[in-house]
């Protein structure tokens, strides 16, 4: 209202007016910004210092002494850190392993949780449904930690997995899963998929349960058959979220997590094991090389973020 | 025209129960594996082949485990981040989701902007831990709760729930002269109980499951927490869980697995207690983030 009759007045008085009504509203809620104040002070501190602190992957930042002088009085290298990264040997195997463990987790983590939801829908029986439902849930809820010892447990070589290879008579030998690099993008595909797909049809079922019921009632009448009505009535109502869901993934291939890689990896397995974010700490934290590090970690970044802007445009644009 | 049941129909239900079957199995055998070789005794286990039954049934490990000092520090610390992080990250959270959900705000669309960019890109681990060392939260107790106060994927969740409060409680509130501290705390923050067990249940499960801060910025033993400390068993038994055929009694020395699996167990028993209490709300939690995605 007190805009729209400033609006009728002159100019400079308008401006005067709007002035004192922005400083009147400001002052009004001055509580409103003492509440701001610790969630500010933590965004400044914990994700735009960093940011700022991205600088050190353009200088040859030395350890040791404070660490913001040493900062700025720092020789400043430009692009150096960054072409010494890709002419290492260690990039095109870092991409590599990066995006195909990704693309091998999209390959299970994708459909799984959509056949569960599927299943899950056709199962009247309460007890059961809910069993399932809350066994399949509870890997989301345990630590990274703990999965991985549990699949370092089971593929060990006198594990579970060995045992039942070895008593169905598929092999004589051990698989010794955790030495052969072979073995180890599927590995982590398969934890990935254990820890996230009962959770995940979580979403899927919301979907379903938006399905008028009129839809299979029609479709009995004309006699389809289950299979028919799961084929060509649930399955269509989920592409929506499957295709929002997918697009997600396929943003976030550089994104493939730190926990499970490091968790799993070890000595004899790097050469497909070690990706990014494993790099980026050993180098870093490990071994005190802070400026590479950091230079690897921001490549990651930056890729990323130009990923999932592209891919969110063209999709938008493409769907919706 | 009634039909008669397909036939093709009690194959498909077949189907649906054997896939159902298998995801129970795929889920649940590990688990129940991890509590056999648990509660075998250690040395018999080294011989592996342990399926879902101790041969040797023996409490030895957990005799073992929680005579270990270090594990009862452990222990206190994961309790102790738990319960100090929890109450502060989910008071910061939903102050800041309410002022965010005000449509009258100066500068409103500005700030959500400034939160909701840090879920997209962020500067990495290396210049983190800078940040870390020059602010003196290495090696604290600190470390685990004031970098973790603010979630933004939690807040979106607070905010959306909050939106679809009225907004007439405000302004009835303002009139009885209540400033907007007093109808944050007093009006919405009671309105908020509901959203606010959902994110609590959320910040918990994380607290207890975090390991890197404590493996990767704190040295002092006493700030180790359970799950770090597993990491650093885990680390031990590495080389010699995955080679076979090494010495068993090298194995042994080092860290039997039983004692490993114990460990596992304990860390996890925690969460499979919540869990019932948890799993009315992972819908509502799924659901409520899918809003904004």
């Amino acid at each position: 209202m007190r805009v729209e009759l400033a609006s009728s007045s002159f100019k400079n008085k308008q401006a005067k007016r709007d002035k004192g009504e922005t400083w009147r509203r400001l002052k009004s809620a001055k509580y409103l910004y003492l509440m701001l104040i610790p969630a500010c002070v933590w965004v400044i501190a914990f994700a735009y210092a960093p940011m700022f602190g991205l600088y050190m992957a353009f200088v040859n930042y030395q350890p040791g002494g404070e660490f913001w002088s040493q900062f700025f009085t720092s020789k400043f290298v430009g692009l150096d850190w960054f072409v010494y990264f890709y002419n290492s040997g260690d990039f095109l195997r870092l991409m590599r392993n990066t995006l195909l463990s990704s693309a091998m987790t999209i390959l299970i983590s994708f459909p799984a949780p959509i056949i569960i939801a599927l299943a899950l829908n056709e199962v009247k029986n309460k007890f059961f449904k809910k069993t399932v439902q809350s066994v399949a849930y509870l890997p989301y809820f345990v630590s990274w930690v703990i999965a991985a010892n549990i699949f370092i447990t089971l593929l060990s070589s006198d594990g579970m997995v060995n045992g039942m290879l070895k008593s169905l008579g598929l092999i004589d030998e051990s698989i010794l899963f955790f030495q052969e690099k072979n073995y180890f993008w599927s590995i982590v595909a398969s934890a990935n998929t254990w820890k996230s797909m009962g959770y995940n049809s979580i979403i899927y079922l919301a979907a379903i349960a938006g399905i008028n019921p009129e839809q299979y009632e029609a479709s009995t009448v004309d006699g389809a058959n289950k299979w028919k009505q799961m084929l060509h009535i649930t399955l269509p109502s989920l592409k929506p979220t499957a295709i929002i869901l997918l697009i997600l993934a396929v943003a976030n291939v550089m994104n493939t997590g730190f926990d499970q890689y490091y968790l799993m990896q070890n000595e004899s397995i790097m050469a497909t094991a070690d990706v990014i974010d494993t790099y980026t700490y050993r180098y870093g934290l490990s071994q005190g090389m802070f400026s590479y590090a950091a230079a690897v970690g921001l490549f990651k970044s930056v890729v990323s973020i130009i990923l999932l802007t592209t891919i969110n445009k063209v999709f938008k644009r493409a769907l919706f | 025209m009634r039909q008669a049941p397909h036939w093709d129909d009690f194959i498909f239900k077949g189907i649906v129960y054997l896939i159902l079957l298998a995801v129970f199995c795929v889920t649940f055998l590990p688990f129940l594996n991890i509590l056999a070789i648990s509660l075998n005794d250690a040395t018999d286990s080294v011989r592996g082949g342990i399926s879902f039954w101790p041969r040797q049934f023996s409490l030895q490990s957990y005799e073992t485990v929680l005579g270990d000092s270090q594990i009862w520090s452990a222990l206190r610390v994961t309790i102790a981040r738990t319960v100090v992080g929890v109450p502060l990250s989910l008071f910061t959270i939903t102050m800041l989701a309410y002022v965010l959900s005000r449509k009258d705000i100066i500068g409103g669309k500005t700030l959500t902007f400034i939160f909701l960019f840090t879920m997209y890109f962020s500067g990495g681990l290396i210049p983190y831990y800078m940040v870390l060392k020059s602010l003196g939260l290495l090696d604290t107790f600190w470390v685990f709760i004031i970098p973790n106060l603010v979630n933004v994927f939690y807040m979106i969740i607070v905010r959306t729930f909050i939106n679809e409060l009225p907004h007439e409680l405000e302004e009835s509130a303002k009139i009885d002269g209540a400033n907007d501290l007093q109808i944050f705390l007093k009006v919405y923050l009671p309105l908020c109980l509901p959203v606010l067990a959902t994110v609590g249940m959320f910040l918990a499960i994380d607290q207890w499951n975090a390991w890197f801060d404590s493996y990767a910025f704190t040295s002092s033993m006493e700030l180790k927490t359970l799950q770090a400390k597993l990491v650093q068993i885990l680390n031990q038994a590495d080389t010699s869980q995955m080679t076979s055929g090494a010495n068993a009694s090298i194995r042994q020395a080092i860290s039997p697995q039983s004692i490993r699996m114990a460990i596992t167990i304990i860390a996890t028993l925690p969460i499979l207690l919540v869990y019932p209490l948890v799993q009315r709300f992972f819908a509502e939690g799924m659901t409520l983030g899918s809003v904004k995605m």
